[in-house]
């Protein structure tokens, strides 16, 4: 990387009168610092500093998570660089058990002196919470091996970081070109990457580094009818991912091709674009939507969301004891429902799988962020459920004796806490391409790519909308949709799953912020599926005027 | 060090500007102390102190601007931060859009202080917290609530001589309270500048009485019903609206375009009885003295009797218009009226109570067409009366249609969006024809 590079484009329309919220951008750095580490043996003499005080003052329990967080965002419209920000955040954050109780502390003094106080206050604030008795049922966690000095990188090949910023905003810029020639009236793109260099070690005995990477490119292109006073969108069918600037390579083997192409492991932002442009063009024109029943064909790039809300919310274990209850709501499941053993959740074709392991997906990693690795495990098998997402101190809740590794926090200054995994509706078993399940609809309505989505507080009742519509007729793509959203309550829906195409249309969608805690963190996540048909969805027309 | 006095910060920001070789200079600082306590099953679940100061400076040559930023204040490290600054500015392309930097305004005082708010400690917080469990034990009702308080000084100055600076606190406290068996479910937020306003446990009784009042709802039919939004749910179902910025309705992509281009400034979108406003030296809601870009905020009228009033315009495409930049709003405040909300039911014929909303979500830009749901606490009305609590109900319904059935406007109150944590002054509504597209079981 040359310095230089980044230098000419950096801090561009970057207004400093009204600061972010430093804690949460970081420090803005050049490009050669975002390519520097910390020294893992520097990491552990900090880490062994924090873990000895913690014991000495009286936890039973500690661990330790020193992180030095990068963000880049290059942001454009049309013709013109708006901003690219390196940003750095690095600090220390230290969680302790100390007479039942959970304590945390978090500083950026990253020094001996430093880390040892930040665990003084952990402990602290653990014994001041059991003294006023307002701690609830002591902390039980479940066992939890060390597992020595270990590390572990997200298997990218090209890191965006040593990608020169020219060439990315050259990509973002050609990108913009395109849409205007082909007669867009406003885009704007964006890229962003990050990389999550944590350091992880704990009274068991695990000292875990690791080097994590996300990237995500994104446009919105605008086409206006300013004589009907009407505007369209549509936004990139890229995803978010967990994988290097090779992302950004086409390929023609990662391309599904169909009424608009869409993306596998690689991506096309010059094709995605032109299309969008034309896209965006065609949904002014199309026709308004006839609510009422439609079998509905559902793309991945679309039904990630709704996987996302339905399916992997409501089976976080925090939510269904009830810890959410003040902000992002609790669950229509239960410890009951679970136990049960036959709570049937959706069809026999629905099987719901949770993971942290799958290359090339957002929430990928080998360790969580409390030293455990994670697993794949069932979540819905044939229809019936059969587990929640659980942490260390949640899995004696429902009967298990290790974590299911779903801990993260944003950052070091955030306590960890029960994020979801990887969630994805697994293929249909049986061969089944797009094109034979659409020949099999009479009346539907094929949807890519996620639009306006909106869930109740029990995930029973949700509305979702998509970026693209089109009108299947006996078996046949007639035409484009507008103002179309469906609605369901959430087993009824997952009830009328009637195929899954093969592994053949597998693909993975994702949630770059998904938002959860008082204060609110944001989670990555990827889900996965193949192309999937739901039967007699209600579809409302979304068409309004006003004034 | 998180909070600085305003002679402190401006002794720190003239040296920073000493340092300056660039052709213009702007520097600001901004500190934040503070904590929360998020409770959940009548138990703290998490507790945090938070504070961090941070100073970022940008420098221009020509249309050219680099930013830099640091949290260490050394003179060694001051300067550091303007030279790479002044290095980034030197190798940026050039902004088309980059205005000359203001010289000295005049800003009255914020009003956005208050010591006792600024003086809440991890011992305070807790005893407020705690007066809150009693409540919800003594119920026999479970609580899962956040308490935070902030207090945060923002300053700028630039090389032209302009100079601002101002300091706030608040505190805020929301608490949902349920049954074991999570089959009825109350909630309540409370926002003050002034903590000793903060009644944590009257607060949590609101919260529990909505929750024993919400049991066995049963289900009505989705359709057009008169509403009566209290004020956390207006906040949050209008909110989406409180942009009104010129740029994106000139350019054609707002619900404040005009068809066949332009504004719909000076046009009458709602009812008689809508007033919004924005104004930094209301008591009850003080708002921001200055913008991002550095102009003084004042009394700003966005909707008055129900005619679009202003729209606001940055520097640059102020200047691109040839008009007066006006800036956004820093707060939101509605006028109201006279009709309590026991008013409201006496005169509702047949309709729905909402205490809140959630998860709105924009449907269609064009219209600001919004769906989300009802939460917490939803009744039935008929003929004068609140006859029984009922399902929660899905909507689909556009801001700006809703303001144009208002048949009632109560007292405002200050309340917090549920999603974006922003406060709001805000009467209690009756609505008429407001669409509830279906029906949720969720509790």
């Amino acid at each position: 990387m040359k310095r230089r590079n980044f230098i000419y484009l950096s801090g561009v329309g970057a207004g400093a009168m009204m600061l972010p919220d430093l804690s949460a951008m970081g420090r803005s750095i050049d490009q050669e610092i975002a390519l520097e580490t910390v020294d893992v043996r520097v990491k552990k003499e900090l880490a062994d500093a924090a873990l000895t005080v913690a014991k000495a003052k009286g936890a039973s329990y500690a661990d330790i998570r020193i992180g030095r967080y990068l963000n880049q965002a290059i942001i454009t419209r049309e013709n013109r660089v708006l901003n690219v920000a390196n940003a750095e955040s690095f600090g220390v954050g230290v969680r302790v058990l100390a007479n039942g109780c959970w304590g945390f502390a978090a500083g950026n003094t990253v020094t001996k002196e430093g880390v040892a106080k930040i665990a003084e206050r952990a402990v602290a604030v653990a014994k001041a919470n059991a003294a006023a008795k307002i701690g609830g049922t002591p902390v039980q966690l479940a066992p939890q091996k060390g597992y020595g000095e270990v590390s572990w990188k997200t298997p990218i090949e090209k890191n965006p970081f040593e990608v020169p910023i020219k060439e990315k905003v050259d990509l973002l810029l050609t990108a913009n070109g395109e849409a205007m020639k082909g007669g867009a009236n406003f885009v704007n793109s964006t890229l962003f990457s990050i990389n999550e260099q944590k350091y992880f070690a704990s009274t068991d005995g695990s000292y875990i580094d690791q080097d994590i990477h996300r990237i995500y490119p994104n446009f919105q292109v605008t086409k206006i009818d300013a004589s009907k006073g009407a505007f369209e969108t549509r936004a990139a069918l890229s995803m978010p991912c967990g994988m290097g600037y090779e992302y950004l390579t086409p390929s023609e083997s990662e391309k599904v091709q169909g009424v608009v192409t869409r993306y596998k492991k690689r991506y096309d932002m010059i094709e995605d674009i032109r299309n969008a442009t034309k896209n965006a063009s065609e949904k002014v024109a199309s026709k308004s939507v006839e609510p009422g029943k439609y079998d509905l064909v559902l793309d991945p790039s679309h039904l990630w969301l709704t996987i996302h809300e339905s399916v992997a919310h409501p089976t976080e274990l925090d939510r269904v004891l009830g810890y959410e209850a003040n902000y992002a709501g609790t669950s229509f499941l239960s410890l009951e429902k679970l136990k049960s053993g036959n709570f049937h959740f959706g069809s026999k074709n629905m099987n719901i799988v949770a993971d942290k392991d799958q290359p090339g997906s957002l929430g990928f990693v080998g360790y969580d962020d409390e030293g455990v690795k994670p697993s794949r495990f069932d979540i819905v098998k044939e229809g019936v459920l059969t587990n929640f997402q659980a942490i260390r101190d949640q899995a004696h809740i429902i009967g298990l004796d290790h974590s299911q590794g779903c801990c993260y926090a944003q950052s070091w200054d955030d306590v960890q806490f029960q994020r979801m995994p990887n969630v994805s509706l697994q293929p249909g078993k049986t061969p089944l391409s797009v094109d034979d399940m659409i020949k099999g609809v009479e009346k539907g309505i094929y949807i890519v790519g996620n639009g306006s989505f909106s869930i109740d507080q029990q995930r029973y009742n949700f509305q979702f909308g998509g970026q693209l519509f089109y009108e299947i007729k006996n078996g046949k793509i007639v035409g484009m949709l507008n103002d179309v959203a469906y609605q369901a309550t959430n087993q009824e829906f997952w009830n009328s799953l009637v195929a899954v195409c093969d592994e053949r249309d597998y693909r993975l969608g994702g949630a770059f912020n998904d938002g959860k805690g008082q204060p609110s963190q944001s989670n990555a996540v990827s889900h996965g599926s193949s192309t999937a048909r739901f039967n007699g969805v209600n579809v409302i027309n979304t068409k309004r005027k006003i004034g | 060090m998180p909070i600085l006095s305003k002679q402190e910060a401006q002794a720190l920001l003239k040296k920073v500007l000493s340092y300056s070789k660039a052709d213009e200079c702007e520097v600001s600082l901004r500190g934040n102390d503070g904590g929360n306590i998020r409770t959940a099953l009548n138990a703290v679940s998490t507790a945090g102190d938070i504070s961090t100061v941070g100073l970022a400076v940008t420098s221009v040559y020509g249309k050219k601007a680099g930013s830099a930023t640091i949290n260490e204040f050394d003179d060694a490290s001051l300067e550091k931060v303007v030279r790479r600054a002044e290095e980034l500015a030197q190798l940026a392309p050039e902004n088309p859009e980059r205005m000359p930097m203001l010289g000295p305004q005049t800003f009255k005082d914020s009003i956005q202080y208050n010591e006792k708010t600024a003086a809440i400690t991890p011992e305070s917080r807790a005893e407020m917290v705690a007066k809150s469990l009693e409540v919800t034990k003594a119920a026999n009702l479970q609580a899962a609530g956040f308490l935070e308080n902030t207090t945060t000084f923002t300053a700028i100055a630039n090389s032209k001589g302009l100079f601002a600076y101002e300091k706030t606190s608040d505190v805020t406290f929301t608490v949902t309270t349920r049954n074991a068996a999570g089959t009825i479910s109350g909630y309540a937020a409370r926002g003050f500048t002034d903590v000793s306003k903060l009644d944590t446990a009257s607060a949590t009784k609101v919260a529990s009485q909505k929750a024993l009042s919400s049991a066995n709802a049963k289900a009505i039919e989705p359709g057009k019903y008169t509403v009566i939004l209290e004020p956390v749910a207006g906040a949050y179902m209008m909110e989406n609206m409180f942009r009104f910025d010129a740029r994106s309705a000139e350019e054609g992509r707002s619900f404040l375009s005009k068809r066949g281009g332009g504004t719909r400034l000076g046009e009458k979108l709602m009812d008689d009885k809508v007033t919004i406003y924005s104004d930094p030296f209301n008591t009850e809601l003080p708002g921001s003295t200055w913008n991002g870009e550095g102009l003084p905020l004042d009394k700003t009228y966005w909707i008055q009797n129900g005619e679009v009033k202003n729209l606001s315009y940055s520097r640059y495409w102020a200047q691109k218009k040839g008009v007066t930049p006006v800036p956004g709003p820093s707060n939101i405040i509605m006028e109201g009226g006279n009709t309590s909300l026991e008013e409201m039911i006496k005169s509702t014929e047949r309709g729905i109570l909402v205490s809140r909303l959630w998860y709105i979500r924009m449907v269609d830009p064009q219209s600001l067409l919004l769906t989300g749901l009802t939460r917490d606490g939803t009744y039935y009305i008929e003929n004068g009366k609140i006859m029984f609590p009922v399902k929660n109900f899905r909507f689909n319904e556009s801001p700006v249609i809703m303001l144009n059935n208002v048949e009632a406007l109560g007292k405002p109150e200050r309340t917090i969006s549920v999603e974006s944590y922003r406060s709001y002054l805000i009467p209690p509504m009756k609505i008429r024809d407001f669409t509830f597209t279906s029906l949720s079981d969720a509790v």
